[in-house]
């Protein structure tokens, strides 16, 4: 490794290591100084704003501006002229196949109900049933390890897995090996076959999802395991002593009490489905009637150099994001309350 | 807060260190060592630095360090498309003063330096290093033997062997046209070809300006004949099907031809693809294993057209050093180094055929510097929606031959708007 660039960049090497705790330090100590100076009444008033400043000004700079101004290019063209409703016209035109459709749909059907039920199921079934057994460490490690690949590495080895060969030949993919050894059912090509129907493609969404999901399940089913621990034993053992059964119990007294955290990892699972990219990006590159919406906007973007197109696909997706937003951080308040 | 800002970006850019050349292609591994090894010369003899970035997501990539104003000082083949509007910007800098025009003159043919001006007025904005040559036909020449198969001189011949391979039960022709982020370039190829070599220059032309319709006789029917080819009931003529065309990399292409017994006989690829051969079998040797002859002349008229693509170089930000280094990319020296290594030809009249690794790559440098009329890669020089719609056209159509004429009225629908709004 040739570690020559940083020294040819010593002055802002300095800046950064010298400089930016000074100024911070210079901002509180100064700013406490002020403050100190203020009539005691004034003070409490004051002082809040001072320390969340910094931080008010980065979300302003960084969250809020840039919001601001994509809101704007949304109705402009690329010479920065209005153009009103024009591009929104364009990306919700020709209802259901034209413009920006395919993709909402994609993204609020089939990847906000499929990706989301997946995980949370099999993340639940996971907790729960890991719970009983011995062995729960090891094999919770497993589950949760896809966590630690980049999601292009795991774009990647699915497309391994999902690896077509004519029918008769050797399959190499594992999933056409698994559906031909087992299933006697020729090879199928998951992420190009629309079954089924050009205009509902369920399967290469499904395959799309399928990949998504198993790199995420581990996630859920940590939150999901460490939310079961917390519920005390006498109260499950009171159940059972009561004549419930395994499944009553669960039914009735372990899911309940999950409840707030499965509905927490459910909407920041939803939140994560309609921000769906990098598999879609490596696997696809939206082909075959999978587009989503932040790969749509990718492509408008830095393809075709569509800004107003972009900003406004931007927008769609924020504006399908937000109730999911909202909802999401109601529920973590009353997660927060019940403490 | 805004003066810490302020001091950090100072301070990057009084660090611009005034020897380094900042480059950006889409050369990694194998490739990026070749390269690394064609500027080691000018390197090492001027004392010039050179900070390499590779990505395949060049376009990307540039447009957004372009639009943040820290663009590189020179970057390798972004698409042509994406250069005409950086020139129209003013983002990228004439190279008239900056390379030997006299020397290029003598050494490049005039097509290349028409290229080099997207804007056709005199100003030069792009130069190239290193070509690839489309419309080779690839084959394995035991198997053709075995079976006594003779190399096709004519369309005719073509499918007349086509139709005496299919008759012995075995599929002609292996295709695989997926490409992650790229699918169905390589089937837009056959298109380009076709229409090139059938309908001749200037309606090839007409086609990359978008002013002749896909609905129009001429493209119809260069989708028709590469029908054709794929024969009939959608894909028979082809190993695996639609789902192995449309599910397979175009890298994998050759594996069923090597097969034994060969799947299929022929495929369809530009001048880069044994290097595809050789590293998936390493014992796979040039003229003896597989060999190419050039896609026959469809169209007497237009007899020796061919296809090319070449990796071109842009200059962003007008620095002594990378002034330089571009032009020292345009000499035969430079160009020989890589063309030594294998796998690029080179553009370039002084670059000696001597320099060739082997006899194939030897033919093609002297079909590339035969060719009567040389057209760059249609689809590359398209708007980019337009070009991901013909890619979508190929994938469609070779899925289902019958929806022809739904997939070009679509690409005319999508050819009305592209042209205006990039």
């Amino acid at each position: 490794m040739d570690f020559s660039v940083l020294l040819q960049d010593i002055p802002t090497l300095l800046v950064v290591i010298i400089g930016v705790p000074a100024i911070l330090a210079a901002y509180i100590i100064g700013g406490e100084y002020l403050v100190r100076r203020l009539p005691d009444k004034n003070r409490p008033q004051v002082r809040p704003w001072l320390w969340v400043g910094p931080a008010l000004f980065l979300v302003a700079a960084y969250l809020l501006l840039p919001a601001i101004f994509t809101i704007k290019q949304s109705f402009e063209n690329n010479a920065g002229d209005w153009v009103g409703f024009n591009n929104f016209a364009n990306q919700l035109g020709d209802f259901p196949n034209g413009g920006a459709w395919i993709a909402i749909r994609n993204n609020v059907i089939f990847w906000l109900i499929f990706y989301t039920l997946f995980t949370l199921v099999f993340g639940l079934a996971l907790a729960v049933l890991f719970d009983r057994v011995r062995y729960e460490q090891v094999v919770k490690s497993l589950i949760f390890m896809p966590m630690a690949i980049s999601s292009v590495a795991l774009g990647l080895i699915w497309d391994f897995m999902y690896q077509y060969q004519p029918p008769g030949q050797a399959q190499t993919g594992t999933m056409n090996a698994l559906v031909t050894t087992f299933l006697h059912h020729d090879p199928v090509t998951w992420l190009q076959d629309q079954w089924p129907a050009e205009g509902f493609n369920v399967l290469n969404n499904l395959a799309l999802i399928g990949a998504a999901t198993w790199g995420i399940t581990g996630f859920a089913m940590v939150i999901l395991s460490a939310a079961l621990k917390g519920i005390p034993g006498e109260l499950l053992e009171a159940a059972r002593v009561d004549g419930a059964g395994e499944l009553t119990v669960f039914r009735r007294v372990i899911l309940p009490l999950m409840m707030p955290t499965v509905v927490v990892v459910g909407t920041t699972l939803v939140i994560f489905a309609l921000k769906a990219f990098d598999v879609v990006y490596v696997m696809t590159s939206g082909g075959y009637n999978t587009d989503v919406l932040a790969f749509r906007m990718y492509k408008l973007l830095y393809s075709s150099y569509n800004l107003g197109g972009a900003s406004s696909v931007a927008i769609i997706l924020l504006i399908a994001v937000v109730p999911v937003l909202i909802f999401n951080l109601r529920q973590f308040r009353a997660v927060e309350a019940r403490r | 807060m805004a003066v810490m800002f302020a001091a950090v970006a100072c301070g990057t850019g009084s660090t611009q260190n005034a020897g380094t050349v900042h480059v950006i292609a889409q050369w990694s591994g194998a490739e990026q060592a070749h390269f690394m090894a064609v500027m080691k010369p000018f390197l090492d003899s001027t004392g010039i630095k050179m900070a390499y970035t590779a990505t395949r997501d060049e376009d990307a990539i540039l447009r957004s360090n372009v639009a943040a104003g820290n663009p590189p000082d020179l970057a390798a083949a972004p698409s042509p498309q994406l250069l005409t509007q950086f020139a129209q910007q003013g983002k990228v800098i004439a190279l008239n003063s900056a390379v030997d025009m006299g020397a290029l003159q003598n050494n490049y043919a005039k097509s290349w330096i028409d290229l080099g001006e997207p804007l056709h007025d005199g100003k030069l904005y792009q130069v190239f290093s290193w070509a690839d040559l489309k419309g080779l036909i690839w084959y394995d020449p035991a198997s053709f033997q075995a079976k006594g198969y003779n190399v096709p001189k004519s369309w005719d011949d073509l499918m007349n062997l086509q139709t005496q391979i299919k008759s012995t039960g075995t599929t002609p022709w292996c295709m695989a046209i997926a490409s992650t982020g790229a699918d169905g370039w390589p089937g837009s190829d056959w298109i380009k070809e076709i229409v090139l070599s059938q309908s001749g220059p200037t309606v090839y032309d007409n086609w990359v300006a978008g002013k002749q319709k896909w609905t129009s006789p001429e493209i119809k029917l260069a989708f028709q004949t590469w029908g054709q080819i794929l024969g009939p009931g959608d894909d028979s003529n082809v190993y695996g099907g639609s789902k192995t065309i449309l599910s397979t990399q175009f890298g994998a292409v050759g594996t069923p031809m090597f097969a034994k017994p060969p799947k299929c006989y022929m495929l369809n690829q530009a001048t880069f693809i044994p290097s595809f051969f050789t590293s998936a079998d390493p014992t796979l040797k040039p003229v003896t294993d597989f060999n190419f002859f050039p896609l026959p002349d469809i169209n007497s008229q237009f007899a020796g057209a061919h296809v090319v693509a070449a990796d071109s170089w842009s200059m962003f930000k007008d620095t002594p050093q990378a002034r330089k280094m571009i032009q020292y990319l345009t000499t035969a020296d430079a160009q020989t180094i890589w063309v030594k290594l294998g796998g690029k030809l080179s553009p370039n009249k002084q670059t000696s055929l001597d320099a060739y690794p082997d006899p194939l790559a030897k033919e093609e440098a002297q079909l590339l510097a035969g060719t009567q009329i040389a057209k760059y890669d249609a689809t590359d020089n398209m708007p980019v929606a337009m070009k991901d719609a013909a890619w979508q056209a190929v994938l469609a159509y070779a899925g289902n031959q019958s929806k022809l004429d739904s997939i070009l009225a679509n690409l005319d629908k999508v050819q009305a708007t592209a042209y205006t709004s990039s």
